[in-house]
């Protein structure tokens, strides 16, 4: 799932100043999970703009609207009649919720209320973790299921580095080393000969680099006459 | 096999191999670097200059040592991955290969956040052991590592890092062959103060035959109070400083003169040790110590 954070009600309230009539937009998915922009965060956000408003003359009126998913044209198209005369929409979604809303209705400014931050789990209550980096080439075949992309702090492909002491890595104590987690996961498969070889320079050609990365699975692909008869119907 | 470095004859005539780092400095000025290689002449085989260690800028290691070389001393060029990527990696050891560098030594480097740009996007397109196998590429082949042919390939002395003190120890020696599979053909280690562990960490390395297969050269750093050992112990990464060492330089009168003696000792010591065929001295912004610590081992007369 993706992992994201709240902006500080100070940073939104920045943003926000020079709008009136602003739709706050939540997102059931990912971020309702990890507590930072489901329906719940909404109606908190939406209230405390509400009285900062009250405090300090802002003039804002709050509309809140949350959607199954924000990232879905299907579901971001409900948002239409919502959207209607607000001057933003103050989206708690990831950037990509943000962006499929700014895509389909180009006339209102959207703003990021939300950090949008990784691909990761709940770790325990309250506790969000990242676990893949997103290279588009994935190792964890070679790597006891522990991503070295994401999870060490230099995405090294033949770790641990020098500063790996006592199962911690060097940046914090409080972030355990990728790689000895990596050598103890093979450990326990016995498979810790797949470390005896160099793994070599590794293509970042699938990953980020490369420009918005596009994959087409092509048995879902409509043709051009299954487009019209769609269009048709709606 | 001849030598391709001065580092590498020492090396390979069995001699007791020094080499000595000298800080490069936070100045657009190289006098620094000219006036630790005057002080430091005829002390070292080779001098590593270190690349904006503890990730803060600092003088290009390149250039320095090019300065160096001027200077008629032989460099050993530190090369981070955390700065370049492949590409400006392999223009670079062209270049430097060109000014007359020969030795290179391949590290990953301390993460960004230790330094004074914590703020810094950084680079690890490729790993320590990857970059041995880029520049191995570029020595043996004379290919560059997309497989284009260069026209004249550098002449290369490749070196790696090795930590004994860092975890898991049992996968220690384990990397350390995985550089050697990599292209290493020294290593310098991380700074000894544990000798227990540094000597266990050799055991395993001559079980395995490495020390045969790759000169090994082990690291020390001169203590000059009590409260630097602390900080080692405590904020250095993959550093062991035991305690006894920190009693002794407070209990000492003149603990700066003990940090030397302590170091020559340390020397003395590992000289002793089957495998080690040198030592590496990091008298980090006391450069000056160096001939006498050197003096003081019995090294140099």
């Amino acid at each position: 799932m993706i992992i994201g954070e709240q902006k500080k009600l100070g940073e939104i309230a920045i943003m926000l100043d020079g709008h009136r009539k602003v739709l706050v937009a939540g997102c059931r998915s990912c971020v309702a999970i990890c507590l930072a922009g489901g329906e719940k965060e909404v109606a908190v956000l939406s209230e405390s703009l509400r009285l900062l408003s009250t405090l300090k003359d802002k003039g804002w009126e709050i509309e809140e609207a949350t959607l199954e998913r924000q990232c879905e044209k299907e579901w971001v198209a409900e948002l239409g009649p919502r959207i209607q005369g607000k001057d933003c929409v103050l989206s708690l979604a990831c950037g990509v919720g943000a962006q499929t809303i700014q895509a389909m209705y180009p006339q209102v400014r959207v703003l990021p209320g939300l950090n949008t931050s990784n691909m990761g789990a709940p770790e325990e209550a309250g506790v969000f973790v990242e676990k893949c980096g997103g290279c588009g080439d994935c190792v964890l075949h070679l790597t006891g299921g522990i991503c070295p992309i994401a999870r060490c702090a230099k995405s090294l492909l033949n770790g641990p580095c020098g500063g790996s002491q006592g199962g911690k890595c060097e940046v914090s104590p409080q972030t355990p080393c990728a790689w000895e987690e990596i050598y103890r996961s093979l450990q326990a498969l016995g498979r810790l000969d797949l470390l005896e070889d160099p793994i070599p320079p590794k293509s970042w050609l699938p990953s980020r680099d490369g420009g918005p990365r596009r994959i087409v699975n092509h048995e879902a692909v409509l043709t051009e006459e299954q487009k019209r008869m769609k269009g048709g119907k709606a | 096999m001849s030598a391709r470095s001065d580092l590498e004859r020492v090396l390979l005539e069995n001699k007791f191999a020094v080499t000595a780092e000298i800080g490069p400095p936070k100045s657009a000025s190289a006098e620094s670097v000219r006036r630790h290689a005057r002080e430091m002449r005829g002390s070292a085989d080779a001098f590593n200059l270190t690349d904006n260690q503890t990730a803060m800028s600092r003088m290009s290691s390149i250039a320095c040592a090019a300065v160096l070389i001027q200077e008629g001393l032989e460099p050993v060029v530190q090369m981070t991955c955390r700065d370049r990527n492949r590409i400006a990696m392999q223009s670079d050891i062209l270049g430097a290969s060109a000014l007359g560098v020969r030795n290179v030594l391949c590290i990953s480097g301390d993460h960004q956040t230790f330094g004074n740009m914590k703020e810094a996007k950084n680079v690890y397109d490729i790993d320590s052991v990857q970059e041995l196998m880029i520049l191995r590429k570029m020595r043996d082949e004379g290919k560059l590592w997309s497989g284009d042919a260069l026209e004249v390939a550098p002449v290369l002395f490749l070196g790696a890092a090795a930590n004994p003190f860092a975890d898991p120890f049992e996968f220690r020696v384990a990397r350390l062959a995985k550089k050697v599979k990599a292209g290493a053909d020294f290593v310098q280690t991380q700074s000894i103060y544990d000798m227990g562990r540094f000597e266990r960490w050799m055991a395993l390395v001559r079980a395995k035959g490495l020390h045969e297969k790759v000169h090994i050269i082990a690291g020390v750093m001169p203590l000059k109070s009590p409260k630097i050992a602390l900080y080692m112990k405590t904020k250095v990464a993959g550093m062991i400083v035991p305690d006894a060492i920190i009693d002794r330089l407070k209990r000492a009168k003149d603990p700066k003169e003990e940090g030397i003696q302590l170091c020559v000792e340390q020397i003395r010591h590992l000289r002793s040790i089957e495998g080690v065929q040198g030592v590496h001295i990091m008298a980090m912004a006391w450069e000056e110590k160096v001939p006498e610590i050197v003096r003081r081992a019995g090294l140099r007369p």
